[in-house]
């Protein structure tokens, strides 16, 4: 029997027993994904594949396959963004080879067998292809999600009048330094702050690139005639700092914002006086 | 002695930097570093996780666990790339002298950061540099 004819044969139990298998599909399709999605959308949902599997098996080569690609990359990405797992996304399409092969074992017909492995390896395709626009789709959610870390606003917060604080958190590269930088010398144009403070307390990891960074900005800060105190200097890091050779020189530095802001207060002739009455 | 080796990671980007920082912080912290040790390892990772992107034109790392000889745990980083090499490691590991526009103080610092260091180059080959931490 050739291939063409064994291929046939499957194409012929897929279109005879349709609703048997697609009802088995539904079934372990909805097991694997629990609930999130109801039963009613499922079944409109893999309906749809299942006519398009039913044409891509009858003409190979057809613009069937081109469609049911199509149709199995937006259902990927849509699981994709929904937070689905892997597994979840790719039962839909394996369920399909356990629903076809129930019914192969139920005919007991011997040449279905040979039909069943080219068509098992279609469905792997098909498997494929969900992987792609699934991993694609994630993809594309990561990225989005970076830029929107990106663009979290990095504030700038009067402390006291003309004491400015930025707090950093989180990796301080190329970008995001330029961001702080900027953000921090319209705000002291705008006020008139005399002192800054940047906060380092969030920042995971200081190397000498964040170093870097940090100087610069201080420098530009100073060019416009503020002076800056870095604070938020952990013990771990501090020893890294002196390790790693980098210096300060003679920027002044605090171990938290608190001290950061008695000194700027004190520069400023603030006093702070215990005991308010009297 | 060495325990099996762990995935390679590229390095091909700024956010691959990040990502080796937080792969080896937590190796670090599985390995039972203390939280200094854990900063300076992750440091000198950042340091030389970027000279791999930068000078390296990008490569590859390998965070692995390791037990020393006298049975201390610890962790060990192997950075490869197939870049142009380093023609002078000497000039290389003085402070303060960089080829780009950085502060010259990462492949030092990391090299202070670190337990063990080991610098392997070849002009137009490529930089393998590996460094380990111990616990205490």
């Amino acid at each position: 029997m050739s291939d063409e004819h064994r291929r046939a044969h499957i194409a012929d139990l897929v279109r005879s027993r349709r609703d048997t298998v697609l009802d088995r599909w539904v079934e372990l399709v909805a097991q694997g994904v629990r609930g999130r999605i109801t039963a009613g959308e499922l079944r409109t949902e893999l309906a749809e594949l299942y006519g398009l599997v039913e044409r891509a098996l009858a003409e190979p080569g057809g613009t069937a396959g081109g469609e049911l690609r199509a149709a199995l990359g937006e259902i990927s990405r849509s699981r994709a963004r929904q937070g689905f797992s892997p597994t979840e996304t790719a039962i839909s399409v394996f369920a399909l080879k356990q629903a076809v092969h129930e019914q192969v074992e139920a005919s007991g017909d011997t040449d279905a067998y040979g039909g069943f492995i080219a068509f098992s390896s279609f469905v792997d395709d098909l498997g494929l292809t969900t992987f792609e626009a699934y991993a694609a789709a994630r993809e594309q959610v990561i990225a989005d999600q970076a830029e929107q870390l990106m663009e979290l606003s990095t504030p700038v917060v009067k402390l006291w009048e003309g004491i400015l604080a930025v707090p950093l958190v989180g990796t301080l590269d190329s970008a995001r330094t330029q961001v702080v930088m900027e953000t921090l010398l319209q705000t002291l144009v705008e006020t008139g702050s005399q002192f800054a403070v940047i906060d380092i307390t969030g920042v995971p990891a200081v190397d000498t690139e964040v170093a870097q960074h940090l100087l610069k900005t201080v420098m530009a800060a100073r060019l416009m005639g503020t002076d800056c105190v870095i604070s938020g200097i952990r013990p771990q890091i501090a020893q890294t700092i002196v390790t790693l050779g980098i210096e300060f020189g003679d920027i002044a530095t605090k171990a938290t914002l608190a001290d950061a802001l008695t000194y700027a207060l004190e520069r400023s002739g603030v006093r702070i006086v215990g005991g308010a009455e009297g | 002695m060495t325990t099996p080796p762990g995935d390679e990671m590229a390095i091909a980007s700024n956010d691959d930097v990040v990502r080796v920082r937080q792969v080896v912080r937590a190796a670090a912290a599985a390995a039972g570093l203390s939280l200094v040790d854990q900063t300076k390892i992750v440091t000198a990772a950042s340091e030389l996780a970027r000279n791999t992107f930068i000078y390296g034109g990008g490569g590859s790392v390998r965070v692995e666990r390791a037990v020393s000889e006298r049975g201390r745990a610890g962790v060990r980083i192997v950075f490869t790339d197939e870049g142009p090499g380093i023609p002078d490691v000497d000039q290389a590991l003085t402070e303060g002298w960089t080829s780009g526009s950085g502060l010259g103080l990462g492949l030092s610092g990391a090299r202070r950061l670190s337990d063990e260091f080991t610098l392997e180059t070849q002009v137009g080959k490529g930089t393998t540099v590996t460094v380990t931490k111990w616990t205490r």
